[in-house]
C-alpha cells in the first residue's frame, strides 16, 4: 500500500490520531485535559490562618452573649424595635396602596396627555419603532444624559476609594499574585460563551430603536461578558485591550458625543429650526435620527463602567 | 393572574425572606442572584423585555459578581469556617 504522505507526516495528522485513539493505543486526555493544581503561595497560608483566627477570636469576645449583660439587653431591645418598625412600615405602605385609584380606571393620574402623546405621535416624531427607546433617547434624552454621567461619576468615586498606588502595592495582596490562571474548564467554556455574549450585547445595542433593549441593557451584557473573560484568562489578557487609558478615552468620547449631539438637537428643536438629521423609514436599522448613535454611546459608557467597577473591586486598578 | 405568575411571586417572597435569614453571606448572595433571575422572568411576563434583559445582566450578573469580589476581599468567605487547631497556643 502506497502512501502519499510520509510516515512522520501521517503520525501528526488528525486521522492517524483518531485511529490510534479508536484502537486504544493512546488516551488523548492524559496529560492534556487534566487540571494542574494552582501553586499555593508560600507564607500567605500562615498569614491567612492567623488573620482568620484573629477575626474569630474578636467576634467571640464581642458577641459573648452568656457573659455580656449589656449585649444581651441591647439584643432584646434591638429585636423589639426592629419588629415594631417593620410592622409600622408595612402598615403605612398597605394603607398608602389602599388609597390609590384602582388599576385601569380612567381617572388615574397616569392616564394624562403625556403618555397619550407618546403612544400616538411617538413613531412620527422620533421614528423609533420601540416606543421605550424613543422615549428615553428622544423625549427624555436629558434624563439619559444625566444617568450616563451618574455612571461616570460613580466610577470616579470608586476609583478614589479603592485605587491602589503602583508604588505602595504589596505584591502579595494584589490579585496579580494568583496569576496566571489555568482553570481549563472555565477557559474552554469561556472561549465558546464570550463571543456569543458580546455579539448578543452588540445586537441589543444596535437594535435598541427596533426592539426591546437599548444602550443600558446591551452595555450591561457586554460588561458581564468582559468580566467572565477576565475571570477565565486573568488581567494580563484583558490589559491588552482594556486599560485605564481605554476607559478614559472611550468614556470621554461617548459622553462628549452625547452632549454635542443632543445639544444640537435641543438647539434646533427649541428654535424651531430644521434639523438636518433624517428620520429614515421606521423599521430600518439606519433610522430614527440620533437614537442609534446615542444608543451606541450609552452602551459604550455602561460596558466600560461595569468592567471598571469589577477591575477596581478586584485589584484597585485596571 | 395566571398560576405560573403566582408560583413565581411565591418564590420571590421566599427568596426575599431567606436572603435576610441566611447566616452564610455567600449563600445569601446566591439567593439574591436567584431573586434577580425570578424578577427578570416576572418582567418578561409583565411585557417589558427591556427591563428583563437589564435585570438579568445587572441584577443576576454584575451585582452578584461585585458582591463575590467584595466577600473575597474582606475574607468573609473563609471566615465562615471554624478556625484550625493551631490557634490554641
Amino acid at each position: 500500500m502506497s502512501r502519499k504522505k510520509s510516515d512522520e507526516q501521517y503520525n501528526k495528522s488528525f486521522a492517524s490520531r483518531f485511529f490510534r485513539w479508536l484502537g486504544g493505543e493512546q488516551d488523548p486526555y492524559i496529560g492534556v485535559v487534566e487540571m494542574k493544581p494552582q501553586k499555593e503561595p508560600e507564607g500567605i497560608v500562615e498569614a491567612k490562618s492567623r488573620h482568620k483566627n484573629e477575626i474569630f477570636r474578636r467576634i467571640q469576645s464581642i458577641y459573648d452573649i452568656k457573659h455580656n449583660k449589656q449585649y444581651r439587653k441591647f439584643d432584646k431591645l434591638f429585636n423589639i424595635l426592629s419588629i415594631t418598625f417593620c410592622i409600622i412600615l408595612v402598615t403605612v405602605l398597605i394603607m398608602a396602596i389602599s388609597y390609590m385609584p384602582p388599576v385601569g380606571s380612567p381617572d388615574r393620574p397616569v392616564n394624562n396627555e403625556v403618555s397619550k402623546r407618546y403612544i400616538e405621535n411617538g413613531l412620527q416624531e422620533t421614528g423609533a419603532v420601540n416606543i421605550v427607546g424613543g422615549m428615553i433617547l428622544d423625549y427624555r434624552a436629558f434624563d439619559t444624559l444625566g444617568e450616563s454621567h451618574v455612571l461616570f461619576i460613580a466610577t470616579i468615586t470608586v476609583l478614589i476609594l479603592l485605587r491602589r498606588d503602583a508604588k505602595r502595592t504589596d505584591g502579595k495582596i494584589s490579585d496579580y499574585y494568583y496569576e496566571p490562571k489555568d482553570d481549563i474548564i472555565l477557559q474552554k467554556v469561556t472561549r465558546f460563551l464570550v463571543p456569543v455574549i458580546v455579539i448578543f450585547g452588540i445586537y441589543v445595542i444596535l437594535n435598541g430603536h427596533l426592539g426591546p433593549g437599548g444602550g443600558f441593557s446591551g452595555g450591561a451584557v457586554i460588561g458581564a461578558g468582559l468580566i467572565l473573560y477576565q475571570n477565565a484568562f486573568g488581567f494580563h489578557k484583558t490589559r491588552r485591550f482594556f486599560t485605564a487609558g481605554t476607559y478614559k478615552w472611550v468614556s470621554f468620547g461617548a459622553l462628549s458625543f452625547y452632549c454635542l449631539a443632543k445639544s444640537y438637537s435641543f438647539f434646533t428643536g427649541a428654535n424651531h429650526l430644521e434639523s438636518v438629521i433624517p428620520k429614515g423609514t421606521p423599521g430600518d436599522i439606519l433610522s430614527s435620527g440620533l437614537i442609534l448613535p446615542l444608543n451606541v454611546a450609552v452602551g459604550l459608557v455602561v460596558a466600560c463602567t461595569m468592567y471598571a467597577f469589577y477591575a477596581m473591586f478586584r485589584k484597585g486598578g485596571f | 393572574m395566571n398560576p405560573f405568575m403566582v408560583i413565581l411571586l411565591c418564590f420571590l417572597i421566599i427568596c426575599a425572606i431567606f436572603v435576610s435569614l441566611s447566616k452564610n453571606l455567600l449563600r445569601s448572595v446566591v439567593i439574591f442572584m436567584s431573586y434577580s433571575l425570578i424578577m427578570s422572568v416576572i418582567w418578561m411576563l409583565l411585557e417589558s423585555p427591556d427591563l428583563a434583559i437589564t435585570e438579568a445582566a445587572v441584577g443576576a450578573g454584575v451585582t452578584s459578581v461585585l458582591f463575590f469580589a467584595t466577600l473575597k476581599k474582606i475574607q468573609a468567605i473563609d471566615a465562615e469556617e471554624k478556625p484550625d487547631e493551631q490557634e490554641e497556643e
